[in-house]
């Protein structure tokens, strides 16, 4: 009876340890949850007052009156130097370069991808090291030869010529994105589609890229993030008339003299990052499922 | 009628490994050869040769008549049939089996009835719209033999396209694929790992090992006759018997004495062992060795052994017992008096002895 007891009581105890560990974990989620979201919240409340509202008020208050005006400057009135046209003609510049960048660095690597994991020749694997290699050279390294070959090759300060650099640069990762998921589709595909009489681009066409939408959708989201997101080569590649997005949303958040229009930064912050968020929020879920699939046999 | 497929001297190297040496095979039309050996003789790599899948360092290979050493594999008037099926993942069933057609641009309406025809043959007509995912093993493979089929070719190549299924589906597919030879009369390579598969299936057997032809022959050739000790141990199962013996030459004929785990070494007689040399391994098929009494005639002899074991197998019983430091597997009838411990009067059958030199594995008589 007295070791039922106890017995008993053990278990509620261990019970009771349980929840309380679990209450702890949402606690601390919670918490990260607040700290990382907080920042956005900054954003959004204080692109939506007026600047009345933000010299008087506190930083985390909810806004007393909302107001788009801010919005509406960030977009089509804030100055970037001396033409206060706001982020509209930059926002199209970005979407001008990365839709084609994103597509061609895609196309490249799932090409790439396919000869280094189908089609192995001699150096095959040189090749590839070679390109990851790629992926981890700092971008700064590259900066002045990049500008000369820009210059060479007649594109420097055009929307092709940061099409180029971009291509280039992202095809280190987009051929080991493709590569990693290739080698696990049996090479008897590639046999069987010969003897059936297919040649190179028929087989990738008709049987590699049908296969391949989960690691697309993967790269397309890793491309398209980078791309729209870079600042380094659009501030150097680029002249007037042809920068990027994240370059004017410096150059208005900088140049700005007189009174700081924190109201029209935050706001213009906020659609320089809207895109990347709109493709997370649509692909998100093959973006995880895309990572993992190579794994698991079809 | 020229043969379909004739390989000369055919090498395949792997940088400075040496895969396949010094090949020569020739293929009737109507021949089902079936490449057997164990993993890593060469075989898979013999039948990519074939498809010119796998590009060869040395010889020839002609398909009916025409030299096809260098052609691409579209070219060579071939089918395959893969171990993975290898079916195209994204496209149905239909599509999978008209892809070739397709492929080479025959009209749609060509296409439509032989498709027809071969889901008819094959009864996978209620799958046509399906995925491969959705199908199981054994509809998989039909799917893939129909693939090959539809393309009506030349030559057909299987690379072990059975070993993905379970036993008892291997054995249906397998009569399936043998009656499928014989309706069509076409003309085959099969490699496979399996021996009974090979004897099943095959019109002409080439034994492979290291690279190597050991033994070209029908499955009877291969079976009584193997040309050394490797194709002897490797067809049949359970394995031939291979045991040490002395050879002692006397006038008319030759005694063969083989050493016994208890009392003095046995004693056989067999004119065909005139003439060789004294160390000797006889190699004598289970079914050669049976219980006294229950075999008679024309080189039929008898000796008392030690039963080591006993094995019934529903239909047979095997008894192992011990000869010449060799275990030694007999095929008894199932209701042997056989025990264990016990000794018994085996019955030697030599007509279908073979004898092998012990130092080279060859065959002697």
């Amino acid at each position: 009876m007295m070791a039922d007891l106890s017995l008993n009581q053990s278990a509620s105890q261990a019970n009771f340890g349980k929840i309380a560990l679990r209450w702890l974990l949402y606690a601390l989620l919670g918490l990260f949850a607040l700290y990382y979201l907080l920042p956005l919240f900054v954003m959004v409340t204080t692109s939506l007052k007026s600047l009345e509202e933000i010299r008087t008020g506190s930083l985390v208050a909810l806004p007393r009156e909302v107001t788009f005006d801010a919005w509406k400057t960030a977009w089509s009135g804030a100055c970037t130097g001396i033409q206060c046209e706001g982020l509209r003609p930059y926002f199209w510049n970005s979407v001008l370069l990365a839709v084609p960048a994103v597509f061609l660095s895609t196309l490249i690597g799932a090409l790439n991808g396919y000869v280094v994991a189908q089609w192995k020749f001699k150096g095959a694997n040189l090749i590839f090291s070679l390109m990851l290699f790629g992926c981890f050279i700092p971008f700064q390294v590259v900066l002045l030869p990049m500008a000369r070959m820009l210059g060479l090759m007649g594109i420097a300060g055009t929307i092709p010529g940061l099409i180029f650099v971009h291509v280039i640069y992202g095809i280190g990762f987009t051929t080991l994105f493709f590569r990693n998921y290739y080698v696990t589709i049996p090479s008897e595909l590639v046999k069987a589609a010969k003897v059936d009489g297919a040649n190179f681009f028929r087989i990738f066409w008709s049987i590699f890229l049908p296969l391949s939408l989960p690691i697309i959708v993967v790269t397309v989201i890793w491309q398209f993030t980078q791309i729209w997101n870079d600042f380094l080569f659009g501030v150097s590649f680029s002249q007037a008339g042809t920068q990027p997005i994240t370059v004017a949303l410096n150059n208005i958040v900088n140049s700005t003299t007189g009174v700081k229009e924190y109201n029209v930064d935050m706001a213009a912050a906020i659609i320089a990052a809207l895109p990347t968020l709109f493709v997370y929020v649509v692909a998100g879920k093959y973006f995880i499922r895309g990572l993992t699939a190579g794994s698991v046999k079809g | 009628m020229a043969p379909i497929l004739e390989i000369q001297s055919l090498f395949k190297n792997y940088g400075s490994t040496e895969i396949l040496k010094d090949i020569n095979i020739t293929i009737e039309p109507g021949d089902f050869l079936v490449l057997v050996g164990p993993s890593g003789c060469g075989k898979s790599t013999l039948l990519n040769c074939i498809a010119g899948l796998e590009p060869i360092t040395g010889g020839s290979l002609h398909i009916g008549g025409k030299d096809m050493t260098h052609v691409s594999p579209k070219d060579r008037d071939i089918a395959m049939v893969f171990q993975s099926y290898a079916l195209y993942p994204t496209m149905s069933v239909a599509k999978n089996i008209t892809f070739g057609m397709k492929v080479r641009g025959v009209d749609a309406a060509t296409q439509d009835r032989k498709l027809a025809e071969v889901a008819n043959q094959l009864q996978i007509e209620p799958l046509l719209q399906r995925r491969p995912g959705q199908l199981s093993g054994g509809q998989r493979q039909r799917v893939a033999m129909g693939r090959a089929l539809v393309r009506d070719p030349k030559l057909f190549l299987f690379d072990e396209p059975l070993s993905n299924l379970d036993a008892k589906l291997r054995v249906e597919m397998r009569s399936e694929i043998k009656k499928l030879h014989q309706t069509l009369g076409a003309t085959m390579v099969y490699v496979t790992h399996d021996q009974i598969e090979a004897m099943t299936l095959a019109t002409k057997i080439v034994v492979m090992k290291g690279g190597v032809i050991q033994q070209i022959g029908t499955p009877a050739e291969i079976y009584n006759t193997p040309a050394n000790l490797f194709v002897a141990d490797f067809m049949g199962s359970p394995a031939m018997n291979l045991i040490p013996a002395k050879v002692m030459q006397n006038g008319g004929g030759a005694r063969i004495e083989i050493s016994r785990g208890q009392g003095g070494p046995i004693v056989l007689h067999d004119p065909k062992a005139e003439g060789l040399p004294e160390d000797v391994i006889l190699g004598l098929r289970p079914e050669d060795i049976a219980e006294a009494g229950f075999r008679a005639g024309e080189g039929v002899q008898e000796a008392e052994c030690l039963v080591d074991m006993v094995e019934p197998a529903g239909a047979d019983t095997y008894v192992v017992s011990e000869l010449g430091g060799k275990q030694i597997t007999a095929r008894m009838h199932a209701e042997t008096s056989a025990s264990a411990g016990s000794s018994l009067t085996f019955a030697f059958d030599l007509n279908k002895v073979s004898y092998f030199a012990p130092e080279t594995g060859d065959r002697l008589n």
